[in-house]
């Protein structure tokens, strides 16, 4: 087979990456190095002196000591309450079980606000914890924060890990127990290895995630313990001290890029060889008792809060149940607090997550494909891995940074789209890229090149080789990045909420006004609203994975 | 190989009907009305205004009334700072007396000399001299206490600050945090006024005393508060002094009480915006804000008071929201000078 040559494939690769790279230097770089600017250049040239005094003030210490402990608890929280739950929900058959992956999604979407009322029902001074252990309740403890930052996350792993799970060739464990290996060796000498890509992949983005996390550390944890992030959000929205801002933010981007290289590392040597079929699932044997019963208590664990939300949601004003606050979500009259009928928000929440969908699948396809093509030569390999890292950085960034940013940059032609209706189902689409790109890279990296280039010698041109090698490998984790991209979409408030809302408000926004506001009529009708968006996307959620099942065994 | 190219096919289908029908924000970009027939209305998140409020604007003063919410009264003061150069709006409403001096030192806003209505006046920023913050709503943050709670204990309710580190009321006590929260914010300041200089020893006996402090009003009114939504622990909480308007029972009576000694005034403005592409737009606004169908609409829109003294209010707030005579008040040239160094302070005595 003829090669081309390594320049020309330089400029393929340039060809596929410069679309990505634009968005991301028009709506990510620009903004962010604005922002930054203005802290690091106040009177109009470099002032170190101040970025070097706040990084040395013993507060901004305990922030990042705090930031770095409890994202780190938190994802391995995660991993090991997740991964349980992503072998039962992948490999085992029983009844409910895409209801319960369908489910189990749900937490992601919450707005942070409303979790952190079913969390502050449920683990204060008056839930039930502490009604039991007579203590003080829980919330305003690092074990609240840490707890939430779980609850919203390990549907992450499950995914991830539960979207390579799925496909993973199961001969090589039949051999090895074959060969006298005992099921929990399997596991450690076979299984693990195999998918510890998805697992670092799924682990680097929890900790991401959690260690960039704003809601759940400011709602659960008071004013008593910050993060980075909730420290940039201060400085930034109340104090105005650019220059801390600024320290704080590149001290946060350098970390995550050293994260993201430590990942990268960890990533390569096994690679997991999917099967281009899904193993059917098993029925639930002996052997499985153990994974069984941690889904189980992760089941628990997750539906507590849910189901603390959806009892305050039916409590009505006399102390009874009833339905008044569903009622209640779709006259705009009752109580002026309400901005738009919750329906007319839903829509408009739908609508935005769909263009944030198809913009991040677009973009995290490319890159995905971008990144782990096989490298002929160190620069090749070399510039794969800058764009592989640069596109997780917008998980690096603080949302008040990106949204202040682009107030200030994107404000003149040619670049005038601060006031463009997509500039939230771009930001929503940048927040979930690092999602997709994770979800569908160490799938795409694990296909055989050999596969790609049999096809090739057998005269398929690139596209036909697209679809007839990699798609039918692609197309499960691929559908469980939309599903994720749309999940980010309709629960995202951080960003959204700095942008402006037109008279078009998400369903967060409605909930986050309703919830701010006195009477217990409008309390009742925001957890009403957040069980809507929780229904919503648990039924989104579950179309999708009914959209799975033509395509088991169809290729 | 064809199985796979009909999904292909109906892939592409599925994203092209998506883009087409109405599932897509894509190509919706409203029709640009021209500058000079829209107001564009800069505000924080809690702002409120109804349809019919909004038709009439547009028939008394025939401009479009565009409305760009985003952030809280913190969050919009600081925006219209940074993009001072270039304001992304003709007007802005929702500064407070709090951030009122940041917008001002920040050369944000213009001169306006609107009209006022009967005792707006006594709500004019102390230093704005030539009036380019307008007056348009008040209300005070005020310790408010449970009264049926402390009936069925048979209990005498705190009556001022001082009490609150009384350890008759240890753990009884829940309030927002300065830097997290606009009331949270006002309660400091109230006990700087009330303290002085003593305030940061005040705080330590508050937090001595069991006080629980919260990220936001939300998660101290509602889940803490005994009378909040989600029936907390705590009958003493940090609020509005309406907020007694919202807890009446079904015979007419209010089950809280807002503690006059403790209110701290908040006051919210409007400016026309330097460099606002409408300023007459702008101005016609502002006149729109003071008038009598917007002031009336205030208490039921956003829960706060008119500064029109004569503007009528809801029945439930007229008999149960009592206003302080004399509300504590601070200097707002003193809060400016002073407050990132307050909210330092302050965090360190609350995390300690």
């Amino acid at each position: 087979m003829r090669q081309p040559p390594p320049g020309r494939r330089l400029l393929g690769l340039a060809g596929l990456a410069l679309g990505p790279v634009l968005v991301l230097v028009v709506f990510f770089v620009v903004p962010v190095v604005g922002m930054l600017g203005l802290g690091l250049r106040p009177e109009g040239r470099f002032d170190i002196g101040a970025v070097l005094d706040v990084l040395s003030r013993p507060r901004t210490g305990r922030v990042v000591w705090f930031t770095a402990w409890s994202a780190a608890v938190a994802t391995t929280a995660s991993v090991v309450l997740g991964l349980p739950a992503a072998y039962a929900l992948s490999r085992l058959d029983f009844p409910g079980r895409r209801l319960i992956r369908a489910l189990l999604l749900v937490p992601f979407v919450l707005p942070t606000v409303v979790v952190g009322v079913a969390f502050g029902e449920l683990l204060g001074e008056s839930g039930p914890l502490a009604r039991i252990s007579g203590g003080q309740g829980l919330v305003g403890t690092p074990v609240a924060i840490i707890a939430g930052l779980t609850f919203f996350n390990v549907a992450v792993v499950i995914r991830t890990v539960g979207a390579s799970w799925e496909s993973l060739d199961r001969r090589t464990g039949e051999a090895a127990a074959a060969l006298g290996a005992s099921p929990a060796r399997v596991f450690w000498t076979v299984t693990l290895p195999a998918l510890r890509p998805s697992i670092v992949s799924a682990a680097s983005v929890v900790f991401l995630f959690c260690a960039t996390s704003f809601g759940v550390v400011l709602t659960l944890g008071g004013v008593r313990y910050s993060s980075v992030e909730t420290e940039i959000y201060l400085l930034t929205t109340n104090l105005l001290d650019l220059p801390a801002a600024a320290a704080l933010s590149i001290l946060q981007l350098l970390a995550v890029l050293a994260l993201l290289g430590l990942a990268a590392r960890l990533r390569v040597g096994a690679q997991a060889s999917p099967g281009r079929e899904v193993v059917r699932p098993q029925p639930i044997s002996r052997s499985d008792l153990v994974p069984v019963a941690a889904t189980g208590l992760l089941l628990v664990l997750i539906a507590a809060p849910v189901g603390a939300l959806v009892a305050g949601s039916l409590r009505v004003a006399d102390g009874g149940w009833g339905l008044a606050n569903y009622r209640g979500l779709d006259e705009a009259e009752s109580g002026q607090a309400l901005l738009v009928p919750v329906t007319e928000a839903l829509g408009t929440s739908l609508r935005t997550a769909v263009d944030a969908t198809w913009m991040s699948l677009l973009l995290g396809g490319l890159v995905a494909v971008v990144v782990t093509q096989r490298s002929r030569g160190r620069t090749e390999q070399r510039v794969r891995g800058v764009l592989d890292g640069l596109f997780m950085l917008p998980l690096g960034v603080s949302a008040v940074t990106l949204g202040f940013g682009f107030l200030i940059t994107l404000d003149e032609p040619p670049l005038n789209l601060r006031d463009s209706p997509l500039l939230v189902p771009i930001a929503q689409a940048l927040v979930a890229l690092p999602l997709v790109v994770r979800t569908l890279a160490p799938v795409l990296g694990s296909i055989d090149d050999r596969q790609r280039q049999a096809a090739a010698s057998l005269g398929a041109g690139p596209l036909r080789v697209l679809a007839t090698v990699d798609l039918p490998i692609v197309w499960k984790p691929f559908v469980a990045a939309a599903g994720f991209a749309f999940a980010v979409s309709l629960g995202e408030f951080g960003a959204t909420s700095f942008l402006a809302r037109d008279e078009h408000p998400t369903l967060p926004v409605v909930i986050f006004a309703l919830i701010g506001r006195p009477g217990a009529a409008n309390y009742g009708m925001a957890l009403a609203a957040s069980v809507v968006l929780a229904a919503t996307t648990a039924a989104v959620m579950l179309a999708v994975e009914r959209l799975r099942v033509p395509s088991v065994g169809g290729f | 190989m064809t199985r796979v190219n009909s999904r292909m096919a109906g892939l592409g289908f599925t994203a092209v009907a998506v883009l087409l029908t109405s599932c897509s924000l894509v190509g919706e970009d409203d029709a640009p009305s021209s500058a000079a027939s829209e107001v564009v209305l800069v505000t924080h998140d809690s702002f409120v205004i109804s349809d019919e409020l909004i038709a009439q604007f547009k028939q008394e003063s025939g401009f479009d009334l565009k409305i760009k919410a985003s952030g809280d009264a913190g969050a919009l003061t600081n925006k219209l700072v940074l993009t001072k150069d270039n304001p992304t709006g003709d007007v802005a409403f929702g500064i407070d007396n709090t951030f009122g001096s940041r917008a001002l030192d920040g050369g944000v806003l213009a001169a306006y000399d609107a009209s006022l209505p009967t005792g707006a006046d006594q709500y004019l920023l102390a230093g704005d001299d030539d009036q380019r913050l307008t007056p348009i709503d008040n209300g005070n943050v005020c310790v408010n206490i449970d009264e049926s709670w402390f009936a069925e204990k048979d209990m005498a309710p705190p009556a001022d600050l001082e009490d609150l580190t009384d350890p008759a009321y240890a753990d009884l006590f829940v309030t927002p945090g300065a830097t997290t929260s606009s009331p949270g914010l006002a309660f400091l300041l109230a006990t700087i006024a009330e303290y002085g200089d003593g305030w940061d020893d005040y705080w330590t006996r508050l937090i001595d005393n069991g006080t629980l402090v919260t990220e936001g009003w939300t998660d101290a009114y509602q889940v803490n508060f005994t009378q909040g939504g989600g029936k907390g622990k705590r009958p003493i909480v940090t609020s509005y002094d309406s907020s007694p308007a919202f807890t009446v029972d079904g015979e007419g009576a209010s089950s809280t009480s807002a503690l006059e000694s403790t209110c701290f005034l908040q006051v919210e403005y409007a400016g026309v915006l330097t460099g606002a592409a409408n300023p007459d737009g702008a101005q016609a606004l502002i006149d729109f804000m003071l008038g009598p169908d917007f002031q009336a609409a205030l208490p039921e829109s956003m829960y706060v008071f008119p500064v029109d003294a004569t503007a009528p209010l809801p029945q439930d707030w007229a008999r149960h929201a009592t206003r302080p005579a004399e509300p504590l008040a601070l200097d707002p040239a003193e809060i400016a000078a002073n407050r990132d160094q307050w909210l330092r302070e302050w965090t360190d005595v609350v995390s300690r």
